[in-house]
């Protein structure tokens, strides 16, 4: 099976690790991840803003792209998720926002009139592709190397849940997915209260003692319940874990660990 | 040859507005039969009635159309005014150009258009319009509480003050309610029990109140007047007419396991038990899901100690059929399920509770005997944190978009009672707004605040989670702009309440309507709250909507007048819209009653002359006029178009219908 995929920029600099075992983990699961052409950075969070079209058009050329190739794009970065989900999501409404980017999109010519993109594409997450695609019993039959002794906590964050009346990913006050992806590569997950609260990664700059504030609460509390690792979807989540965290957890990608349970990570 | 009169309403602005009125009548005065128009202000006033006797006098008429608004609303006042003028009441029709037509169109030319269209289609049925007579029916003077709260409570007592009948059913074991778990009632801090139990006494010992507790409606036939009701008594595995609450039982009773319910679960009981002390009846009960009798057959402690012999195992559900006039539902509220709620942790901390939890933690007769102690550890909690508005005035489609109401002062309530009992606590409480309207409440509200220092936060809590066994409330103090996280002992929710999920069962029954909310709907918000949009139903208490004691009482009295006022009657008038069977087309198949709801068909061998001397009996269908509701439901399934209902005839219905479709 090949599915539509958009690495982000985070994952070609600072997260490698994240894109690459990626890749290869879903190769193995029998799912081909092709990369769309001409991608550009999503923009992080700022296409949000609701008056400005500009910083959305990226999101919007990565959805068409996919439109055109399969009709689902399939992202790992947290980040790039919620970006492109919400950009969907107003070009799908078709309010003001999506009638001033299409009408740029054609008046460049990047889009022929007539062929405006409404929203057609589904963005998913790499969790649902394991999920939904793959399933966690076929995943659960291809691990080799069951990660028996971790003791796992799921490290949210809020990008991939939140706002939840249009990412719809989990429930957002108690999610599980990520537990149940855990779970099917043999190790335990522990439970904590914090495990959807924001690492607090969008004032790291301006009020770095508030994020650090933020890393150790939730780092004690996962702690606290047993936790030995914190797992992560969010280069943003895991850059804030090393650089402002207690140093005792260590912060690790979805993809670091399902490489090695399948054996194709030492 | 019918001589129709045809009046348009302008309804001050509210049709007037949107339709040309001047126009309606003027195109309706074409229309064939019409021989007589007009527009005027209010058709419903003095003025405007006079306006229709007298047009009805003057111009011989044999007929009215109203273009007005919903004949819910002026039906009768129309019929009433026709019959006045000599007129049968039931040679009015009404088109209803408010509700159907201008609120809820924009566009005068296409509103003016379809007012035209209701009006003629009102002149279509009335042409086929004959005149009809109501009938009487006799009345039950007995009535029916479903629910044995303070609601139902008060209802039952105003009715057999008036010395009528009353039966209240109680689906558990004694009568009392949520009113009997709280601790203190607001704003006077009247001991809620005390004020509760003597009216319940009451109750047991009018002779004029039949308490069916631990019993459950399970049918319900008839109409206004005349309703059939069949109760489920469940088994209650003790002889009601044996027991004397001594509690022998219990204490000879070797599972200790049930979870008490009286208590919102928060210590166990024997698997027989009396609910509280104060309970009527003051019979004990048997939890089957607990009783080692009942489900290994080796036990029978119980039975052994009981010196009435009232304990029977073998004991089965039995049902009982009875007579009534008037119903009312009083049902009742629960606390909504908080599952919807993880962020404030109240699955995963003991020490997360709900207010109707804290009633029975600082109620004497509560597990902890009064003494205020958290449910984790029993230690005495030095911090509370209170967050009010969970699950209420909710959007996201989690929780319940209407206000509980009594959150607010309930919550003022437990800050000043734990503050006064426990001057070293410290007590924090998180709302949106404090909403205190009521005699003497919002200086209760102040008295919490001013005097004793409860210290309260307006913003919402995001985060409840555990620190040890600390608690800690994350929440944002929206006056101060900042976020905040208090380090609490014991958090209390004031959850949602919602309607007793029963009600949904009960209403079917009764054909009563329920909003999106499980509220029962009221036959007019404003001025019949107490009634039921179906004859003979009645709302009291929180099944109608989120209210408090004061308020519960008043409504229950008041749904008590209406009641006695119904009862009253000897005679009540029947609806002459009835159907009934052209014997000539009857071929007596069946089908009509079966889908009739109200058992009003029965079938009769009626002997038929053929001419030529000869004869023929056949099976005909007979419909029983005083049961019949006219729901129309058998004329719509007769094969053969025998059965029509008068007053919305099929010939009658096919006349609008074309109206409607001509051009």
């Amino acid at each position: 099976m090949k599915l539509s995929y958009y690495p982000g920029c985070t994952l070609r600099t600072q997260a490698k690790d994240l894109d690459k075992w990626g890749r290869l983990s879903l190769e193995k699961l029998g799912v081909q991840l092709e990369e769309i052409e001409n991608w550009q950075c999503c923009g992080a969070v700022y296409p949000q803003a609701t008056d400005e079209i500009a910083k959305k058009l990226s999101a919007i050329r990565a959805l068409d792209a996919a439109k055109k190739n399969g009709g689902k794009l399939v992202t790992l970065c947290s980040a790039c998720f919620n970006v492109l989900k919400r950009v969907n999501a107003d070009m799908k409404e078709g309010g003001d926002v999506a009638k001033r980017a299409n009408n740029y999109l054609v008046a460049t010519g990047y889009l022929s009139g007539g062929d405006e993109y409404k929203g057609e594409t589904e963005v998913i997450h790499y969790l649902e592709v394991l999920r939904d695609y793959v399933g966690w019993d076929k995943l659960k039959a291809a691990v080799v190397n069951p990660l028996k002794d971790m003791k796992l906590g799921a490290y949210y964050g809020c990008l991939l849940l939140r706002p939840n009346s249009v990412m719809r990913f989990d429930n957002p006050e108690n999610p599980q997915i990520l537990e149940d992806f855990i779970r099917a590569i043999g190790a335990t997950p522990v439970s904590y209260a914090l495990r959807n609260e924001c690492c607090g990664n969008y004032v790291a700059l301006k009020t770095p003692d508030a994020v650090k504030a933020q890393v150790d609460k939730i780092e004690r509390n996962a702690e606290q319940a047993g936790a030995t690792a914190l797992v992560t979807a969010c280069p943003s989540c895991r850059y804030n874990l090393k650089v402002n965290g207690n140093g005792r957890l260590e912060g690790v990608y979805i993809t670091e660990l399902l490489a090695t349970a399948l054996g194709i990570k030492e | 040859m019918q001589r129709i009169g045809v009046f348009v309403c302008w309804c001050g602005n509210n049709i007037a507005a949107t339709v040309d009125v001047e126009r309606v009548s003027e195109i309706l005065s074409h229309e064939y039969g019409v021989v007589y128009s007009t527009n005027y202000q209010f058709m419903c006033s003095e003025n405007g009635q006079q306006l229709i006797k007298t047009a009805i006098k003057e111009h011989n008429l044999t007929g009215i159309v109203v273009c007005s608004c919903s004949p819910r609303m002026h039906e009768a006042t129309f019929r009433k005014t026709a019959e006045a003028a000599g007129l049968n009441p039931y040679m009015v029709e009404i088109a209803n150009i408010r509700e159907h037509c201008s609120w809820i169109h924009k566009d005068r030319e296409e509103a003016t258009a379809k007012a035209v269209i209701l009006g003629r289609t009102a002149i279509a049925k009335l042409l086929l319009n004959t005149p009809l007579t109501a009938g009487e029916v006799g009345v039950t003077k007995r009535a029916l509480v479903i629910g044995g709260g303070i609601a139902g409570i008060q209802t039952a007592l105003d009715i057999a003050e008036a010395g009528y009948e009353v039966d209240i059913v109680e689906q558990r074991a004694t009568i009392g309610g949520r009113m009997a778990q709280l601790d203190k009632t607001f704003p006077t801090l009247d001991c809620s029990a005390c004020i509760l139990t003597p009216k319940m006494v009451d109750c047991a010992q009018s002779e004029k109140i039949d308490i069916l507790a631990y019993s459950e409606v399970e049918e319900v036939k008839g109409f206004v007047g005349n309703f059939t009701v069949k109760i489920r008594r469940k088994a209650r595995y003790v002889d009601e007419t044996k027991c004397t609450g001594c509690g022998a039982c219990m204490n000879a009773c070797p599972s200790k396991k049930g979870l008490n319910e009286f208590n919102m679960n928060l210590n166990t009981r024997p698997a027989i038990y009396i609910p509280f002390a104060q309970a009527i009846p003051n019979v004990a009960v048997i939890d089957p899901e607990q009783c080692l009798k009942l489900k290994t057959g080796k036990c029978g402690l119980c039975q052994r100690k009981c010196e009435v012999g009232a304990i029977d195992y073998t004991m089965q559900d039995t049902f009982i059929e009875r007579n009534y006039g008037a119903i009312v539902v009083a049902t009742g509220f629960r606390i909504s399920d908080l599952k919807y709620f993880n962020e404030y942790g109240y699955a995963d901390n003991k020490d997360v509770i709900t207010s109707l939890e804290l009633e029975r933690l600082m109620n004497a007769a509560g597990p902890t005997g009064g003494t205020l102690l958290r449910p984790s550890d029993k230690k005495h909690p030095k911090v509370i944190t209170f967050i009010q508005c969970v699950g209420s005035r909710d959007i996201s489609g989690c929780g319940k978009p209407y206000c509980s109401k009594i959150c607010c002062m309930y919550t003022a309530k437990h800050a000043m009672l734990i503050r006064e009992k426990y001057p070293d606590t410290e007590v924090h409480v998180f709302y949106i707004d404090i909403r205190t309207p009521g005699k003497n409440y919002d200086e209760f509200y102040r008295r919490a605040v001013e005097q004793y220092g409860v210290d309260y936060i307006k913003g919402m809590v995001g985060k409840v989670y555990a620190n040890g066994d600390k608690l800690m409330v994350q929440g944002s103090d929206l006056l101060n702009n900042e976020q905040i996280t208090i380090e609490s002992d014991l958090v209390v929710l004031a959850a949602a309440i919602e309607p007793e999920p029963s009600v949904r069962r009960i209403a079917t029954m009764l054909s009563a309507s329920i909003d999106t909310n499980n509220f029962l709907t009221e036959a007019h918000a404003k001025l019949r709250p107490v009634e039921s949009p179906t004859a003979g139903v009645y709302l009291s208490g929180m099944c109608q909507g989120p209210k408090d004691i004061p308020e519960t009482v008043s409504q229950a009295s008041a749904c008590a007048a209406k009641v006695i006022g119904l009862l009253a009657k000897d005679k009540l008038k029947s609806n002459p819209c009835v159907s009934h069977s052209d014997e000539m087309m009857c071929n007596g198949c069946g089908t009509c009653a079966n889908v009739c709801p109200y058992g009003a068909i029965t079938y009769i061998d009626k002997e038929f002359r053929l001419g030529g001397g000869k004869t023929e009996t056949r099976r005909v269908a007979s419909v029983n006029e005083a049961v019949c509701q006219g729901c129309g439901a058998c004329t719509v399934a007769c094969p053969s178009g025998a059965m029509d209902l008068k007053g919305f005839a099929n010939k009658q219905i096919m006349a609008e219908v074309e109206s409607i479709c001509k051009r």
